[in-house]
Parts: C-alpha cells; sequence; structure tokens
C-alpha cells in the first residue's frame, strides 16, 4: 500500500469515526450506564427485578425460558417457580396475560414489549431513564428523559420519591435537577445497582446470543490471522518472479 | 509407489481430455487465467474488486439461508427476524454476516469507484467496463434498498415511505405511480411482498449478469494500473506484455492474502461491533414497524446518505429529486468528462488533485450530513457541498483539456 | 520474468498449507448453515412432552392426539384383546420387535410400558398413512381369520392390537412406539421415556 493510499484510508476513518456522535439516537451527554454483559450474576439479579416489577405490564415475547435457564446457568424448574407466570411450560416465550386492549385502556397506552428495546433505546438510555423518575406538582409521575411518560415509576418504593428543583434559565423555569425528597428502602448507591442490574439484563434480552457471539469472534479471529499469515507468505513466494 | 502415482495422473489427464473435447474448461481457465496478463503494478485499490465478488458470493449465500427462515408477511416480518437471531441455531451468525455484508459491499464499491478516479480505469477504451460497474451501483442501490425494508422496523418502514415518495414529485402520474410502487394506499404488506420477490431473485439475478457482462469487458482490455498506460503497447518477442504477468498464479494468491486481510476486518466488525454504533443498524429498527408513529429522526442507511443530503439541500420536491438523480446519472457520463491526455493522478497536474480532494470531502461530508438531524447550518453546508459535488463534473469537462500534465512513461513504475 | 532459480518444495508446501488452512476454514464456516437447518428452538418448544389424562380411557377406547405433527394413539386394550396377541404371531413379520423402531420397555409381547396400554405412532411404516383400528375378532374383507387390529387403508397394511406387522404386507416394520412415561396412574406423559429425563 503506497503512503498516500495510506494517508486516506486513515483520514477517512477518522473523518467517519468522529460522526458517530451526530446520529447518537439522542444519546448524548448520557452517563456511561457502566454494565458488564458477562456478568451473570447481575444478568440474574436483574431478571429477578425485571420478573417482580416490569413483567406484568411489559412482555419480553422473543425470549423462551429454556433460554434464560441455560444462559443464566438456573434450574428450569426453579426458573418455571420463580420467575415465570403459572402454567407455562419451560419452552414457552416470556408472554403476558394482559391483553393489548385492556393495557391501552387501563393505561392509556400498551406498555411495549422490551425483548429488544435495549436495542432501540441503548443501555445509556434505560439507565438514566430509570433513575429519573420525579414526582410532579399536580403528585403525579413523570420523567425526564420521557416527558409525560404514561409509565408510573414501578420501583418508587426502591428508590423513594424524587422531586425538581426549579431554576430559571433564559426567564423559563427549568429542572435543574432532582432531589430525593423521601428517602425509600435502597440507599442511592443500592438503587443506582438495582437499575445496573435490570439494565444488564434488558442488555441480554436483547441479544442473548452477545456472550457466544464474542466468543466465538475471537476464534475466528485467530483462525484468520493464521489463515493470513500463511496466504502472505504464499504471496511473498511467488512474487519473487515480478520483483 | 512411482508408478501407481503416475497412472493417477494419466488418469486425471485423460478425464480432463475427455471433459475438454465437451466442455473448454482449460481453453477457458488459460484464456482467463493463466494466459491472461495483468500490469504488474497493482497497489492496494486493486483488492477491492475481487473482494466485492466475494462479498457478493457471500451474499447470495447468507441470502438464501436467512430465506429459509424469514416471513415476508407485516404481521410476522419483525418477529420472524428476532426468530433468526434467537432460535435458529446460528441465526444471528448468518444474519449479521448478511447485515455487515451489505455494509461492506458499499465500502469496497465505492473504494473501487475511487479507484477509477484515481487511475482513471474508466477512460478509452474502458467506458462500457465504466457503464457496467455504474449499472451494478445502481441494482446494488436497489437491492440494498429493498433488503432494508425486510425487517419491518420503523426504519424499514419509513426509509421506505421517503424514498417510494420520491418518485410521486414526477409531475402528473407521480401519484399513481407511488401507488402502483405501493399496491396499497399505504407502504404495507403487499409492499413488503413485492420487495421480498425483488430483493431475492429479481435483482440478485441481474446483478450477477452484469457482473459476468463487467468481467468479460475487463477480460477484452486488460485492466488499467496506476500509471493508466496500456501494458499492451509494449510487448516482448513472444507477444506477451513486458509489463504484465498471468493473472494466475500472481494476482489469485495476492488476491487471496487480500481476502485474509479483509475478512479480519470484516469478522471483527461482525463479531464484536455489528451494530457499528448505529450505522449498519440503525436503532430505530428495532421498534416494529408502525404507520401511526414516525420516528424523530429518519434517516437512510449510510450508503445512501450523500445522495440524501442533496435532497435534503434543495428546498423544492422535484428539484431536490432531480438533482439528487443527477447526482448518480452524471457518473455515468464520467468517461466523456475526463478530456484530459493522461489517466492517472499520477500525471496530472495540481488541479486533478485539488478538484478530487475537494471531491472527496464533498462526499463524505454529504453523507454525515445526510445523517445529522438537520440544522439551518447545517442546511447551508450541504448546499455548499453540493454545489461542490457537481462542480467537480463540470469542471473536469472544462479543465481536463488544458489542465497541466506530466510526461507519461513508456513502462510502468514498479 | 525470470522464474529459474525457483523454489519448487517450498511452492508446493505453501500452495497445500494455504489449501488445508482454507479448506479447514471453509469447513468451520459450513457448520452454522448446516446447523441452521436442526429443529428451532421454537420447533422443539412445540414438539416438547405432552401430558395426556387417560382416567377416563374406557377399556377398547382408542384416544388419538397430536405430537411433534404426528399423530399418536393411546388404546386400552381389554383382556381379551391381550389374549389374543400371542394366537396371530406366526404370522407377524417381526413379532419379537427385532428390527421395529421402540423405546427398549416396549420390545415386548404387548409393545408397552403397561400391558393394558398401548401408546403407538399411528403412521404406517410403509408411506406414513394413517390405519383404522378394526377390534372387531372374525372374518374381514381383508382377512378371513382377523383376531383384531389395524389396518391401512392405502396399501392395505395389517397390524395386530400391538401394532406388530402382519407377513405380505407393503409395510417393513412395526408401527413406532414414541418415548413416554406415566407421571402417576390417569396421566400419560409423550415424548419422554423417564420423567425428569428431556
Amino acid at each position: 500500500m503506497s503512503k498516500q493510499s495510506l494517508i486516506i484510508i486513515l483520514s477517512l476513518v477518522a473523518m467517519i469515526s468522529t460522526t458517530s456522535p451526530v446520529f447518537g439516537s439522542g444519546g448524548e451527554n448520557l452517563e456511561n450506564a457502566n454494565i458488564n454483559f458477562r456478568d451473570t450474576a447481575a444478568v440474574q439479579r436483574g431478571a429477578k427485578w425485571f420478573v417482580n416489577y416490569c413483567f406484568s405490564c411489559h412482555s419480553a415475547s422473543y425470549m423462551r425460558y429454556n433460554r434464560l435457564a441455560e444462559d443464566l446457568g438456573i434450574d428450569k424448574d426453579v426458573v418455571l417457580r420463580d420467575l415465570a407466570f403459572a402454567d407455562v411450560r419451560i419452552g414457552d416465550t416470556m408472554d403476558i396475560a394482559m391483553r393489548p386492549k385492556d393495557s391501552e385502556a387501563w393505561l392509556g397506552k400498551t406498555p411495549p414489549d422490551l425483548s429488544v428495546i435495549s436495542r432501540s433505546r441503548g443501555n445509556d438510555w434505560l439507565f438514566a431513564y430509570m433513575k429519573s423518575f420525579y414526582q410532579d406538582e399536580s403528585g403525579g409521575w413523570n420523567n425526564l428523559m420521557l416527558p409525560n411518560a404514561s409509565m408510573p415509576h414501578v420501583l418508587w418504593q426502591l428508590q423513594g420519591i424524587q422531586q425538581p428543583v426549579w431554576s430559571t434559565h433564559d426567564e423559563r423555569a427549568v429542572i435543574e435537577h432532582l432531589e430525593l425528597a423521601s428517602p425509600g428502602l435502597q440507599s442511592p448507591q443500592e438503587y443506582e445497582q438495582t437499575v445496573r442490574d435490570l439494565v444488564t439484563f434488558l442488555d441480554y434480552l436483547g441479544e442473548p446470543s452477545k456472550v457466544k457471539r464474542k466468543n466465538v469472534g475471537i476464534w475466528v479471529m485467530l483462525f484468520l490471522v493464521l489463515f493470513t499469515l500463511v496466504a502472505y507468505a504464499l504471496k511473498v513466494e511467488y512474487w519473487r518472479d515480478v520483483h | 509407489m512411482a508408478k501407481p502415482a503416475s497412472t493417477l495422473a494419466k488418469r486425471a489427464d485423460e478425464l480432463m481430455n475427455w471433459i475438454d473435447k465437451r466442455l473448454p474448461v482449460t481453453a477457458f481457465w488459460n484464456a482467463t487465467m493463466t494466459g491472461y496478463y495483468a500490469p504488474k503494478n497493482f497497489n492496494f485499490w486493486y483488492y477491492m474488486g475481487s473482494l466485492a465478488l466475494l462479498v457478493l458470493v457471500m451474499q447470495i449465500f447468507t441470502g438464501i439461508f436467512l430465506t429459509m427462515h424469514y416471513k415476508p408477511s407485516a404481521t410476522e416480518a419483525f418477529a420472524s427476524v428476532e426468530y433468526i437471531m434467537r432460535d435458529v441455531d446460528w441465526g444471528w451468525l448468518i444474519r449479521y454476516m448478511h447485515t455487515t455484508g451489505a455494509s461492506f459491499f458499499f465500502i469496497l464499491v465505492y473504494l473501487h469507484m475511487f479507484r477509477s478516479l484515481l487511475y482513471g480505469s474508466h477512460r478509452k477504451p474502458r467506458e462500457l467496463l465504466w457503464i457496467f460497474g455504474m449499472l451494478i451501483y445502481v441494482a446494488l442501490m436497489a437491492e440494498a434498498f429493498m433488503g432494508y425494508v425486510l425487517p419491518w422496523g420503523q426504519m424499514s418502514y419509513w426509509g421506505a415511505q421517503v424514498i417510494i415518495n420520491l418518485f410521486g414529485a414526477i409531475p402528473s402520474v407521480g401519484d399513481a405511480l407511488t401507488e402502483w410502487i405501493r399496491g396499497d394506499y399505504f407502504i404495507s404488506d403487499a409492499t413488503l411482498n413485492r420487495f421480498f420477490a425483488l430483493h431475492v431473485i429479481a435483482i440478485p439475478l441481474a446483478l450477477l449478469g452484469l457482473v459476468l457482462l463487467h468481467l468479460v469487458a475487463l477480460r477484452e482490455n486488460g485492466s488499467n494500473n496506476p500509471d493508466g498506460i496500456e501494458i499492451k503497447a509494449n510487448k516482448d518477442e513472444n507477444g506477451l506484455p513486458k509489463d504484465g504477468i498471468p493473472f494466475h498464479p500472481y494476482y489469485t494468491v495476492k488476491d487471496i492474502f487480500g481476502v485474509g486481510m479483509f475478512l479480519l476486518l470484516f469478522a471483527f466488525v461482525l463479531f464484536f461491533w455489528p451494530e457499528v454504533g448505529g450505522i449498519f443498524l440503525e436503532r430505530d429498527n428495532f421498534i416494529p414497524a408502525t404507520p401511526l408513529v414516525t420516528p424523530e429522526h429518519i434517516m437512510p442507511v449510510w450508503y445512501f446518505t450523500p445522495y440524501y443530503a442533496i435532497l435534503k439541500a434543495v428546498p423544492d420536491k422535484l428539484l431536490g429529486v432531480i438533482l439528487m438523480g443527477s447526482s448518480i446519472v452524471v457518473l455515468f457520463f464520467l468517461p466523456w468528462l475526463d478530456r484530459s491526455p493522461v489517466k492517472s493522478i499520477r500525471y496530472k497536474g495540481a488541479w486533478y488533485k485539488v478538484m478530487l480532494a475537494l471531491f472527496t470531502i464533498a462526499f463524505i461530508r454529504l453523507g454525515m450530513l445526510g445523517m445529522a438531524e438537520g440544522t439551518p447550518a447545517q442546511t447551508i453546508e450541504m448546499r455548499v457541498w453540493t454545489f461542490v459535488y457537481f462542480s467537480f463534473f463540470i469542471l473536469l469537462f472544462f479543465l481536463s483539456p488544458r489542465g497541466k500534465t506530466k510526461p507519461v512513461p513508456d513502462r510502468v513504475t514498479h | 520474468m525470470p522464474t529459474d532459480g525457483v523454489n519448487k518444495g517450498r511452492r508446493r508446501f505453501l500452495v497445500a498449507t494455504t489449501t488445508v488452512v482454507g479448506a479447514v476454514g471453509a469447513g468451520f464456516a459450513a457448520v452454522p448453515f448446516i446447523q441452521s437447518w436442526q429443529p428451532s428452538a421454537k420447533a422443539q418448544s412445540m414438539g416438547a412432552p405432552v401430558q395426556v389424562d387417560i382416567g377416563k380411557l374406557e377399556p377398547g377406547q382408542l384416544l388419538k392426539l397430536q405430537w411433534r405433527g404426528q399423530t399418536i394413539g393411546v388404546l386400552r386394550r381389554t383382556p381379551e384383546s391381550l389374549s389374543l396377541l400371542s394366537e396371530v404371531t406366526p404370522d407377524l413379520r417381526d413379532p419379537q420387535s427385532l428390527e421395529s423402531e421402540q423405546p427398549p420397555f416396549a420390545q415386548n409381547e404387548a409393545r408397552a410400558l403397561k400391558e393394558e396400554y398401548l401408546v403407538v405412532n399411528m403412521h404406517c411404516t410403509h408411506l406414513g398413512c394413517i390405519p383404522q383400528m378394526v377390534p372387531q375378532v372374525g372374518p374381514q374383507p381383508f382377512q378371513e381369520n382377523w383376531k383384531g387390529g389395524f389396518f391401512c387403508p392405502c396399501h392395505k397394511s395389517k397390524f395386530d392390537l400391538a401394532g406388530r406387522v402382519y407377513k405380505g404386507v407393503p409395510a417393513p416394520t412395526n408401527l413406532r412406539i414414541p418415548p413416554y412415561s406415566f407421571i402417576d396412574n390417569n396421566t400419560l406423559f409423550i415424548g419422554v421415556s423417564k420423567k425428569g429425563a428431556a
């Protein structure tokens, strides 16, 4: 490769890599959720939070219980007992009993299926979302990340109740930050860990084969390095004729 | 033990003879591989063609396997993609190969086309070669667009909405035409079903035919090279080009090495970064398509965004569509727009280097702006780069006959 | 081009090495594509074992159900029909079920875990039609001394009430017995030989 081409390629790569923030799906300046997708214990804890707090309204219709048992290293009977509704089979998907029509009547909007929510929203957004619920002046729930969200703060008992602190900016009232008005069962640090576990689980839910993908990837890369080295030696040998 | 080996070799020869009398395999191999002389000074840019062919084969192969599990129906498509990603053994790998392959196909094709701009590979006598290449590029865009609709996510749906509505800009027949393309009054199951048919069989067949023509046209005059000189003008006493080497084994072994390098990069993206931060796989496409809610920020996949930016830069619907169409059509005329006496950038003056640099920056910036939200400042910038994009072709036509050149050597530099 | 002084041995070695490494890679790459044809998680889930309540099954009654897209028959045999099983043995092709497909526990005369209940894959081993049960003992259009059994209308294969095939018919082997077990006296579990073992 000539020096010229190398410069062109490198500058292309540089230009393209700097564009990423342009389309970060509203992901600017979000705190890093800092999850570890290989942390099976965190996924297990997240699964428990998910089943206890989200699963009554949100389905995960592409996820099968037996896959969950296998990937999380939990016994199938334990999964059926602790994580599933009564009357499901181990090969079933994580559906909910609530019918979309009913939920629309009760909640104003059908709660979305959460199977791939981590892939559409991103982990950082979900992390921020679960920490941004507050009680507004009318006493109802609202969220900084998704104003006027129809979802109530289902984790309020754990987190406690946050209220906004207002300030004036360009003669408009804006929320400066949220303040914990009454503490919940968990300390702020514990609550953050809870949310992180939950996001770790949602990340797993979005792509259950991620661990396998990366593990397989390492072997494929190693093999390709070997192949490329052999191919290079072959090329050099034949090109002795030309040089 | 020498005897059995030699009889085996004799048997093989006999078999080859038998076949050759019925199908000219050896003659074909000699004509296109061992007896085909390519310039010996190919550089990095000359890997792209064979790699693009590799990706084409890979796309067809993985595509066939995806078709075995995918359901082309508005109610089932999204779920069937997740079914592939979860329930089918290794389905995630096959799908990621296909999505990553789509983007890499365009990366390779863009680099392959850029090579032409560098070394004048589209110039006489290779005009038809370039035209076939351009037709491949256009077919590839149609193929990629329809493929992107199939997962039936929000971006599939609204991307299709925007692109199909472009046809609505055509005066008087526009509305009837869009309705005919959709087969319904909105993007629906009927649209998805026909796009599926086109994506899996019609356009791939056309692509294969065009690739064949592209290769036949290439073999007719042989490859150009970084010096832009005809190696056939300098032959030795055996009538072989002095600067040529047999394609096989020299370029086959070189291309195999190229395949290794490429697959390393390809596998890295596939296994460790398949979404490429929302560029190869857009976030909004993980939301099932719904006609009721438009995503906040619609944009086509990255390989279309330069043209999308040109569309957005023009404040008039029809004019925008015309300008966007022209930005692709003008490329077809490139062999006749460049009238410089030399082909390669190596022997063109600074005028061409500056122009090509500006053109490249314009294309990339347009691509980036095509993905952006579209602030007023960005709209102005898009207009500037659109102007630069088209200026390249106009200036090329007028400057190239007069632009300074350097003396071209008789033999390739190596 | 100077091609003398070429180390042919080295070239042969490198060509061979590249070919072998490439072929190994192609082999590995083929695995995911081949395995993608295996029954998916969804198919496996739908093919999971089924529970059947047999508490209300009368003697002589046949219950048909679906498992993995196959029709499974559960027949509660009467003592009389069980006693007739040994009488037809000379007319059968494989009375000991040596060449037929069944779980080990069903390789006996009654071809069953509990003699009383025949659990059988109803599809004829010839070409997959579903034979009719003809339990009546006595002359039939297809056989004079009929002792009760199954008769396939497609190609006239005959089986006794243990699903064993008669001689001189197109079907090569006895009807297949699926893996099954009893959860309790009234509940059958089709698809798993022993409870708990998936």
